[in-house]
């Protein structure tokens, strides 16, 4: 029982941390209807520049705060830059045009932070405990073994998922953002600037970014497969739903726990390796079954 | 339905289009058309498929930037002008093939028109507190008399993707109306609608324009809903304005007739 428990909890760690990616994603979609493949990328370069400031600036007397700030200064000149040479030119052209154009920045931004920052493997601590703590002592012999560092990283995910849902639901900004999702001229004419709200999504998309590179990094080293994670959370959308916050955290914890208990009970009968491709496998069957995903919205089209 | 009553006061010129030309490529949609609107006016754009109406809509919000020519908006010229900043100096607007957000409610479209009327700091509103949570619900007074005014009340909470075609143009117009615009710009308000929906249609814009002191410029391809509601009518044809007056004069008008029926050769 205790040891079920911990590969459960081992899932749903994991779990938030495809979620933090993958909300990335979804924030871009729902205020542009952009599939930003850059994001990847994206969580790349914000973790590549922290670690790297924090090696310039250590000898000052916090190099984590003073890193941090001038990254997330760093990720709003980024965002404010890739509205003026790649989105603006781009308003009112179909989806896929745009979608491409993420392609290229992902290339673009995964180069230019390596020339820039150096393309070795750093290690990134930034004082999150890795003590490994025994929860559930008294109910389960010998307790449940839980790292520390994915009870933070499932903190910061709660709250930086908080935040969004208020960000969202509550401002004139949320419902600007999605207006400007639905229609671009629509939301031009009720008097949105469409080019001040991109700004602003690719701003909290990159500070997404940021702290999913710094969970990731502080856990695998900052590295180049960093922004690979972002393979992972493709079949978490299409599991929660493009569109859906909630979507992104509930499908990035069915698939953590999914492929580490089946890892565990059913590898062995297999050869193992069911981790590696479990997500795609579940992806592909809600394609067929529940394409729109748990939370997306269904899209009906008059005829 | 009879033409507005006579005791209406048409003020001064509140929009002045200069020798407007515009061209896409080789086609020139629009060549030098000049006509000016009055304020609380109800000003109509005729003409046949092609003949650069939606064209000369798009130039006025500012969608479309003039290859020549200028337009003058209370007093001041403008060569371009962006959407956004259209709709901040109070031009609404709403669109041939219906622009809503149609994954969000009726409720929630209409407030999207008040975008820019809402002041409270960004803070405030995500805490929903204070002087935000004041204005949310001055906001909803506001909207809800709108929607009561076009008698919505019954969809306001559903999503506008769900609701038939008719009803899809009137949220539109609520929505517009909404920003509370001095100019507002219908494109075919009431194409594709039967009989009933166009009469009801009629009604609200004749009430927003008595109502709110609304000025009013539409583009309608039903001649009688265009004679009946309109002070003034436009007529373009391949671009060039060949016509321009009162529903009677234009009627009247050789050119225009031409340009409806055709000309014996």
């Amino acid at each position: 029982m205790g040891f079920f428990l911990e590969v459960v909890l081992g899932g749903l760690m994991a779990g938030v941390l495809y979620s933090l990616v993958a909300l990335g994603f979804v924030l871009i979609f729902k205020a542009s209807g952009v599939f930003n493949f850059a994001q990847g990328a994206m969580v790349l370069f914000a973790a590549l520049t922290l670690v790297r400031l924090m090696e310039i600036l250590k000898e000052t007397f916090s190099p984590f705060l003073i890193a941090l700030l001038l990254t997330i200064a760093v990720m709003i000149a980024l965002a404010w830059v890739i509205e003026r040479l790649v989105l603006r030119p781009l308003v009112n052209q179909p989806g896929i045009s745009l979608f491409m154009a993420t392609l290229g920045i992902s290339y673009v931004l995964d180069g230019f932070g390596q020339a820039v920052w150096g393309s070795d493997v750093y290690a990134l601590d930034v004082g999150i405990p890795k003590r490994p703590i025994v929860l559930f002592e008294s109910m389960v012999p010998g307790g449940v073994l839980v790292p520390s560092e994915d009870l933070a990283a499932a903190l910061i995910a709660g709250l930086l998922v908080l935040g969004l849902g208020v960000f969202f639901q509550r401002t004139r900004i949320g419902r600007a953002l999605r207006a400007v999702a639905d229609d671009h001229q629509a939301a031009q004419s009720v008097g949105i600037p469409l080019n001040t709200i991109w700004v602003i999504v690719w701003t909290v998309a990159g500070l997404v970014a940021l702290v999913a590179g710094i969970v990731w990094g502080s856990k695998l080293g900052v590295q180049f497969s960093l922004g690979l994670v972002a393979l992972k959370a493709l079949p978490v959308l299409i599991l929660g739903g493009f569109e859906s916050i909630v979507g992104a955290v509930v499908g990035g914890l069915i698939i953590g726990v999914g492929e580490k208990v089946s890892e565990v009970y059913l590898g062995p009968a297999v050869g193992g390796g069911i981790e590696n491709w479990f997500a795609y496998v579940l992806a592909l069957l809600f394609l067929l079954v529940r394409p729109e995903g748990l939370f997306g919205e269904r899209h009906i089209d008059r005829v | 339905m009879s033409t507005a009553p006579p005791q209406r006061h048409i003020g001064d010129v509140l929009l002045k289009l200069d020798g407007i030309s515009l061209a896409f490529g080789g086609v020139k949609a629009l060549d030098d058309v000049s006509f000016e609107v009055r304020s609380h006016e109800i000003r109509a754009i005729i003409g046949p498929n092609g003949a650069g109406k939606s064209s000369l809509l798009n130039v006025i919000n500012g969608v479309y930037h003039p290859s020549q020519g200028a337009v003058t908006y209370k007093g001041t010229t403008y060569r371009q002008m962006r959407p956004h900043e259209a709709a901040r100096r109070g031009i609404a607007r709403t669109f041939q093939n219906i622009a809503l957000f149609k994954g969000m409610t009726v409720l929630d479209n209409i407030m999207t028109g008040r975008t820019l009327k809402m002041h409270a700091g960004f803070l405030f509103q995500c805490l929903y507190f204070g002087k935000a949570r004041s204005e949310e619900l001055a906001h909803r007074r506001k909207v809800e008399h709108i929607i009561d005014f076009l008698q919505i009340e019954h969809i306001r909470k559903t999503p506008v993707g769900r609701l038939a075609y008719g009803l899809q143009k009137r949220v539109e117009l609520a929505r517009a109306l909404a920003a509370e615009p001095e100019l507002l710009l219908l494109d075919e308000p009431m194409a594709g609608m039967n009989l009933e929906e166009k009469e009801d249609m009629c009604r609200f814009i004749l009430d927003a324009n008595d109502e709110f002191g609304t000025t009013i410029v539409l583009i309608e391809h039903d001649m009688g809903v265009v004679m009946d509601l309109s002070d003034r009518v436009v007529v373009l044809d391949y671009g060039r304005k060949i016509g321009d007056g009162s529903p009677d004069e234009v009627r009247r008008n050789q050119a225009v007739i031409d340009a409806y029926l055709g000309v014996r050769h």
